[in-house]
């Protein structure tokens, strides 16, 4: 990757974080607020691979580490999602208020 | 500062029956723990209480006359001081478990264990019937120990202990039937008049020890003597002032005398140990064992003076129209503690511990006679199942024919009370009154206690008289069925008699004064105690009057004796009694003083019911409710529920959204903060 790529990979990376937060923050639904949430994780990825330009391997090796997490996490959390609609017949977050105080 | 007592203190190492005076204070202790813990068992062995109980008395009574014997051959200056171990090592100041024997120790002990000694085999006729035998003689035990340890004691802290142990073991035995409210009331409020002695009592202890930097009876004395220019700076006036506050509770003096004659509650033989022979004397001893501290204040010693004449007079009036036979005796005794308090108040320290010596064993006989009228009667109305009060002078009457030996005893201790010679209150009384006569030429105030002194005399006559008119003499009111129960008491109890009887008669002999011949043994004998107080320039030169007044003194002494005995006994049985079912409303004085001046029903309205109302309506709903539980507890745990809970609760909505929202400003502002 040539290192002027760097900025608009950078730039493009946050746009993608900030898309996938926002999603996080704002939609209600279980799967599109997890499927946000890997958007961020692979924005986060892209930074690494467009840092290691700079700082070598450790960001490449980093992506790996962030991948299999994510595949845990999908695994664990879309789990979670099918008890939750198992148990509700939604996944609408707003209908999951069980612990309000 | 133990170097500067040294040289105050006998030098002789105390050996032989000196040496084993701790035994006087463990024996009895001992009993209290042994008579304590069968109380506790459920079937207690009567016997072993019965031997254990007066054996422990009879004990220390043989180590005190051993001591005694030994003390006379000594007959040192200085007192003999026994330590033991260093009780509350404060810095460089020291109070020391420590015992101290000298004249007036050793006349205490003679009288606290003797008569201590004939009051607990009377006991053991007198409580036979009792569920709570056991329970009596322990507590009995332990205060002869306490007792014990408030006239041996070598400083005031010591001596405090047996003072607050003697009100303990007072509070406990006024309430021993505790079951029936009003004893219980009886002992409370014994303890709270003496709460406020002892307070008194403690203020002149702190007090003593800022000016004086001592507590111990040598230093004090020391320092005193050493210092009589203080007495102009008011401090020791105010020192012995407090003192005496808590001798007006212990010894039943105007203003906190009332709990003595609610105190008749008790078994009787408590009323005659404690709070006639031993306890409430205890106020008299302090203030003869503080004698030099009194002598250097002429303003104290005329208070203490004046309140004892008061309450001699006070208190006699009001035994004039009591029924209760207990009753009567009670405020006797109160009359009598007051004379006492005359005497060392005129600096006649000596003539108040002779009264105290003869009035314990007249007042013990007279407890102990009426103890064996009221066994006698109790027995009687409860064989015919009775409910009429064994202790109402109304239901007794011709009483000698049943009970001749009780009978006698009384009569022989009532000639001692009213000041007949030669009975030994005759000599008591007789100096006591001669010394404040004297006084008057000094300080012309003396002149009326003497003569409050005399009119006392002359009640004390007439309603020792009635007492005796009422209960023994005239026609039985106690009921035709009851009379055939009547008999004499069992020999247990009559033997502590005879022997009271005896001492009554011939307890004078101890200080015979000069005019019969008499050497003022007791004098020569406490002069090492109180020679210092006599030396003192407002009590040195009081001397008996001698010649013409002296006779003319016992003269009237004894004239008003007789008549108060004859006028007493006419009086009473001039009319029939009626009993207490039939008797008449009292009127006019006689009115007053059946209902003991409303002394209680003033005290109740303008104290106790204001110190109540304002703990309850201020302290308690105000101060507790309020403030404490309301303001101070309840308060933060309102704000934390209502204030902080709500807002608390309003985060934790259970919407997954609102938590991200938070946990990303967390994220925000710690990258914030990581960045700088």
């Amino acid at each position: 990757m040539a290192p002027d790529l760097l900025g608009p990979a950078l730039a493009l990376s946050a746009v993608l974080f900030s898309i996938g937060a926002a999603g996080v923050l704002l939609r209600r639904s279980a799967i599109v607020l997890f499927m946000c949430i890997e958007i961020m994780l692979n924005a986060v990825n892209l930074a690494f691979i467009a840092l290691a330009l700079l700082h070598g391997v450790a960001g490449h090796i980093m992506v790996f580490f962030v991948m299999t997490v994510a595949a845990a996490e999908a695994a664990v959390g879309l789990a979670i999602i099918l008890v939750v609609f198992r148990h509700k017949q939604s996944v609408d977050l707003q209908h999951v208020n069980l612990l309000r105080g | 500062m133990p170097t500067a007592t040294l040289a105050q203190e006998a030098v002789v190492m105390p050996t032989g029956a000196i040496s084993l005076l701790w035994l006087t204070v463990l024996l009895p202790f001992a009993g209290f723990l042994f008579n304590g813990i069968l109380s506790l068992r459920r079937s207690t062995s009567k016997a072993a209480v019965s031997v254990v109980g007066p054996a422990v008395l009879i004990a220390a009574f043989a180590v005190a006359v051993a001591a005694f014997f030994q003390l006379q051959g000594l007959h040192p200056e200085a007192p003999i001081v026994l330590r033991y171990w260093t009780w509350m090592p404060v810095g460089d100041f020291q109070i020391e478990m420590a015992l101290q024997y000298d004249q007036l120790s050793a006349i205490m002990l003679l009288v606290v264990t003797g008569v201590g000694s004939l009051i607990h085999l009377f006991s053991i006729g007198y409580m036979k019937a009792d569920e709570g035998y056991a329970r009596f003689f322990a507590y009995l035990n332990l205060f002869v120990a306490f007792m014990l340890v408030l006239v041996l004691g070598a400083s005031y802290p010591v001596l405090f202990i047996g003072w607050e142990g003697v009100g303990l073991c007072s509070y406990l035995l006024i309430g021993f039937w505790f079951t029936v409210k009003p004893n219980a009331d009886a002992g409370f409020k014994a303890f709270l008049a003496n709460r406020i002695g002892d307070f008194g009592f403690l203020v002149a202890m702190f007090t003593l020890y800022h000016v004086a930097g001592a507590l111990d009876f040598v230093t004090v004395n020391q320092w005193l003597l050493a210092n009589p220019q203080l007495v102009d700076t008011g401090i020791v006036t105010t020192i012995a002032l407090f003192f005496f506050l808590g001798c007006t509770g212990k010894s039943a003096q105007i203003p906190l005398y009332t709990w003595l004659p609610d105190a008749m509650a008790g078994p009787t033989p408590v009323s005659a140990l404690i709070h006639a022979a031993t306890m409430v004397t205890a106020g008299v001893y302090l203030v003869a064992r503080s004698n030099v501290l009194f002598a250097m204040s002429e303003a104290a010693s005329i208070v203490v003076a004046g309140v004892g004449a008061l309450t001699a007079l006070f208190a006699a009036t009001i035994g004039l129209r009591q029924y209760d036979i207990k009753k009567v005796l009670a405020y006797s005794t109160v009359s009598q503690l007051g004379y006492m308090f005359i005497a060392v108040g005129t600096g006649a320290y000596v003539a108040g511990i002779f009264h105290l010596v003869t009035h314990a064993f007249f007042k013990a006989l007279l407890f102990l006679g009426s103890g064996s009228v009221i066994h006698v009667m109790h027995e009687a109305l409860h064989a015919t199942h009775s409910h009429a009060d064994a202790q109402d002078m109304r239901n007794m009457g011709g009483l000698r024919r049943w009970m001749p030996t009780t009978f006698w005893l009384m009569l022989l201790a009532t000639l001692a009370i009213a000041g007949i010679p030669p009975f030994s209150g005759f000599f008591s009384k007789d100096e006591i009154l001669a010394f404040a006569f004297a006084r008057g030429e000094a300080s012309p105030v003396f002149y009326v206690f003497y003569g409050m002194g005399l009119l006392a005399a002359l009640l004390t006559a007439i309603y020792m008289a009635r007492l005796m008119a009422m209960t023994f003499f005239g026609e039985n009111r106690t009921g035709a069925a009851e009379q055939q129960h009547l008999h004499e008491a069992p020999a247990i109890m009559t033997w502590p008699l005879i022997v009271l009887g005896v001492l009554s008669v011939i307890g004078g002999a101890i200080n015979l004064p000069h005019f019969v011949g008499g050497n003022e043994w007791l004098h020569h004998w406490l002069e090492p105690v109180t020679g210092a107080g006599h030396a003192l320039p407002w009590v040195a030169g009081l001397h008996l009057p001698e010649g013409a007044t002296e006779y003319a003194l016992i003269g009237i002494a004894v004239l008003v004796g007789v008549f108060g005995l004859w006028f007493g006994m006419r009086s009473t049985l001039a009319r029939a009694i009626p009993t207490p079912d039939a008797a008449p409303p009292e009127r006019g004085f006689a009115r007053v003083l059946a209902n003991k001046y409303w002394v209680d029903e003033i005290y109740d309205r303008f104290i106790v019911r204001p110190v109540v109302g304002l703990s309850r309506g201020f302290l308690w709903k105000f101060m507790d409710k309020g403030l404490i539980d309301g303001a101070a507890v309840n308060g933060p745990a309102w704000i934390s529920r209502h204030v902080l809970g709500k807002a608390g609760s309003l985060l934790q909505n259970g919407q997954v959204g609102l938590y991200l929202i938070f946990f990303m400003l967390g994220a925000l502002w710690i990258l914030r903060v990581a960045l700088g």
